[in-house]
């Protein structure tokens, strides 16, 4: 048996170096961003679009009905509550505001980090175990500028468009429930939607979509160019990738509430 | 034989992977177009004095110089500037599975140069028809053969010209005629494009056929540097162990006990 005192400190500091890891290949990846095209090697044009359609057009249905159901489901559960008050107009708001500073920016997060953060994981490391890494090093072209850039530009411009979609649609879903069940007159449903909504609400929420797909994309392709051990070793990084993604994106989502928030308390 | 230039040059080359050594002070000198064979059992660390020549890994102590240059504590821009100068066949070809034959063999040509894309199509057509490929460059690497790999990493590792080729294990895994095949095509490789090779491999009956000169790895350093005939006649117990083939010999085949006890014992 091993002494669970040495396997938790041998955890912890595993734990340490993966987040020193991720946070220097951020950094690496910002000075390709910043530095390189002065140098004249820009990540390809092409790359990036391939990765955006991957992450963001395909993405699109998938996150199109996770918001729609969230979206009813919230209408439906303050429609519940409101009734008592008889104030069942303000279901609308509940929505447009939940979803736009919550919701959408979350969900779309854990959609992206479970569909788009596990495949580039996969992806990159199938190419570590077979040397496709180190070829890519051979041949003098750095795996960061070449593999890494694409799918973190990919995500940081495709998360606050999923995130914009996903609060359209969750609105839409309330409206369903508000127009149909609730009987309450559609434009009254939406202007109750967007008059209470403040500019805050929403910017709040497009950032922290853009602080999560920052977090999703450099902690796939950090665990992916961080494989090793052939076929098993994708299987974990792939696992790996999804698990710390969620608990990141649950965190930073508490951290970025609380300064948005709470900061003034 | 008259005196020429150096390309390769590893001096006390040691490697530890946690507190396991692997190379244990290796030396090396290879000179300019030669053949130069290094061989050795599986797990001997081959790969891994590749991977120092060509600066993919960064030795525990000793120095690498590569075509006139210590690359020990090179990085970044400057090892780019030596790597773009060798190319490398990977023991698993290493192919990129999203990119087509073609795309392969031309992505060093369109990263590092400012080539037409017309030129670089004639460039790969060139390239895949000194391996013997021409007509596959819009194949996927998943559509193709083994053996095929092989020669498309061959084809991809020629693209830039290369002064020095390193092949890990060329023929390992294939049939034995398209082992001949690459063999012939690393000897012809080599002539052609009097390109300096060398040759990772434990398959004897290649080495044999191929090498200006071998070097024998065994346990982390170099045990024996020789002409074939030199090889063959050897007096060292181990390297006629290892080139006969025989199950006797000073290469156990409990060699790694002390990893086997520590597995049963966890
Ligand atoms: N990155 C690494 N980390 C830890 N051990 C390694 C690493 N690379 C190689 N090794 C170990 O070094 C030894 C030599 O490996 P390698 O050079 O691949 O052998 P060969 O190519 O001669 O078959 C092997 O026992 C292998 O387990
Ligand atoms: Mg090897």
């Amino acid at each position: 048996m091993r002494n669970p005192i040495a396997v938790t400190g041998e955890t912890a500091l595993d734990l340490i170096r993966q987040v020193r890891g991720i946070l220097a290949l951020f950094g690496n990846t910002l000075w390709w961003i910043v530095v390189g095209p002065f140098k004249g090697k820009t990540a390809g044009r092409q790359s990036i679009f391939q990765q955006m359609v991957f992450a963001g057009v395909q993405s699109v249905v998938i996150v199109f009905f996770i918001s729609l159901f969230t979206g009813i489901v919230i209408a439906m559960q303050s429609a519940y509550q409101l009734k008592q008050l008889g104030a069942v107009i303000y279901v609308a708001p509940m929505v447009s505001i939940s979803m736009a500073r919550e919701l959408g920016p979350v969900f779309v997060a854990l959609v992206v980090a479970g569909r788009v953060g596990s495949a580039i994981a996969a992806e990159l490391g199938t190419m570590k175990v077979s040397e496709q890494i180190e070829a890519l090093e051979t041949i003098a072209l750095d795996p960061v500028r070449f593999l890494v850039v694409p799918r973190f530009l990919a995500l940081l411009i495709m998360m606050p468009c999923l995130t914009v979609m996903a609060d359209m649609v969750g609105i839409l879903g309330g409206l369903i429930v508000g127009v149909f069940n609730l009987q309450i007159n559609m434009y009254r449903y939406l202007s109750f939607s967007f008059d209470l909504m403040e500019f805050k609400d929403v910017w709040t929420g497009l950032i922290k979509s853009v602080v999560f797909g920052t977090a999703i994309s450099m902690i796939a392709c950090y665990v992916g160019l961080d494989t090793r051990g052939g076929a098993e070793g994708v299987g974990k990084a792939t696992t790996m990738s999804v698990v710390i993604s969620f608990i990141m994106i649950i965190l930073i989502d508490c951290v970025l509430t609380g300064v948005f928030f709470f900061s003034e308390m | 034989m008259e005196e020429r230039e150096t390309v390769i040059e590893v001096t006390d080359l040691v490697k530890k992977f946690g507190d396991r050594t692997v190379l244990n002070g290796v030396n090396l000198k290879i000179s300019k177009g030669e053949t130069f064979v290094i061989m050795g059992g599986s797990g001997c660390g081959k790969s891994t004095l590749l991977r120092h020549i060509i600066g993919n890994l960064k030795p525990t102590s000793g120095k690498v110089c590569l075509l006139g240059t210590d690359i020990t504590g090179l990085e970044g821009a400057q090892l780019d500037e030596i790597r773009k100068k060798i190319g490398m066949s990977f023991q698993s070809s290493a192919l990129f599975d999203s990119m087509t034959v073609g795309e392969n063999v031309s992505l060093p040509l369109r990263e590092h140069t400012v080539l037409e894309k017309n030129i670089i199509d004639i460039m790969v057509t060139m390239k895949l028809e000194l391996v013997g490929l021409r007509g596959f460059e819009d194949l996927m690497p998943s559509e193709i053969s083994g053996g095929m790999k092989k020669r498309v990493g061959l084809a991809r590792a020629i693209a830039m010209d290369p002064q020095i080729i390193f092949y890990d294990e060329p023929t390992a895994g294939l049939d034995p005629i398209m082992a001949a095949v690459i063999d012939r095509l690393i000897v012809d490789l080599s002539r052609k494009l009097s390109i300096t090779s060398v040759v990772v491999t434990h398959d004897m009956k290649s080495v044999m056929g191929i090498a200006d000169r071998i070097a024998m790895l065994h346990e982390g350093k170099v045990l024996e540097v020789g002409t074939p005939e030199e090889i063959r006649n050897s007096a060292n117990q181990t390297v006629r162990q290892f080139i006969n083939g025989s199950f006797d010999g000073p290469i156990s085949f409990f060699q790694q006990k002390d990893d086997y006890l520590e597995q049963l014992t966890g």
